[in-house]
């Protein structure tokens, strides 16, 4: 793709998208919802489920692994 | 000037001018680093318009973009102890912020997020017709979220690559090459469609 490809390409974005407005705002006070997200508790993530399913699973079938995972606990 | 106040002494402005915004916030920036919650609230209000703006420049949707920036001061507020006073909140912000903005477009379905969002050009081109207009917005949603990104700052909004790639936390001639591939999937894309650029 050469450099006239390339512009032409450019202005039609600028065409098809235009800027948005720079002095734009939001539409509410967004500091509520800031803070309601802060007293959020922080979920588990998923794989820490599966991590622990994984080692209950692993004790399950050999037993004899759980005092080795105790050691490296 | 950022020694001085951490050793306890006055910051020195000019009595002429009025000092820059990151100099008026210098207290609530190191109250901030230290977690302090009304430190925070006064950053949010100083800046939350600006990030809001950058926002809404990536992903040009102004309820998308409000979702985002509340999101992004949540990460920022989690930060707080990594933010380096002497670089400024803004541009630290932004960078947040901006990979706020990509999480939130990896989520979307490329297919179904331009369309209903698209806000209408404020002088209707006479030269591109509506079809092309929806057709290279929809190709346009469909990039990958980096791509996207570093077209929509540097080409639709034609910030300096430099800004683009410090919010994006690349070099400057990564934002060229993302332009450069951005550009062409559009132009594949486009052709697709039977649109010659």
């Amino acid at each position: 793709m050469n450099a006239n490809e390339q512009d032409r390409l450019k202005n039609l974005l600028r065409r098809a998208l235009s800027p948005v407005d720079p002095n734009a705002e939001p539409a509410r006070d967004l500091w509520p919802p800031v803070l309601r997200r802060l007293d959020e508790k922080p979920a588990t993530p998923w794989f820490d489920w599966a991590l622990l399913a994984g080692l209950v699973g692993l004790t399950a079938v050999f037993p004899g692994a759980i005092p080795v995972l105790l050691y490296y606990l | 000037m950022l020694r001085k106040e951490e050793a306890g002494q006055e910051p020195t402005y000019s009595r002429t001018a009025d000092p820059p915004a990151e100099q008026h916030d210098l207290g609530a920036l190191l109250a901030f680093r230290n977690g302090d919650l009304s430190a925070f609230e006064s950053l949010f209000r100083l800046h939350q318009r600006a990030v809001y703006g950058w926002v809404l420049r990536i992903v040009r949707n102004p309820a998308s973009a409000e979702e985002i920036t509340v999101e992004a001061f949540w990460r920022i507020f989690r930060s707080h102890a990594r933010l380096d006073p002497a670089r400024g909140f803004e541009p630290w912000a932004r960078r947040i912020a901006t990979h706020a903005a990509i999480d939130y477009l990896r989520k979307q379905r490329p297919d179904t997020q331009l369309p209903p969002e698209l806000p209408a050009p404020l002088v209707p081109d006479p030269a591109i017709s509506e079809e092309i207009r929806r057709k290279t917005a929809l190709a346009f949603g469909r990039l990958p979220p980096t791509l996207r990104t570093a077209a929509a700052l540097a080409v639709i909004e034609e910030r300096p690559h430099k800004e683009v790639a410090e919010a994006l936390g690349i070099t400057v001639a990564a934002v060229k090459l993302r332009v450069f591939r951005a550009l062409r999937i559009l132009r594949k894309d486009l052709t697709k469609q039977g649109i010659t650029p």
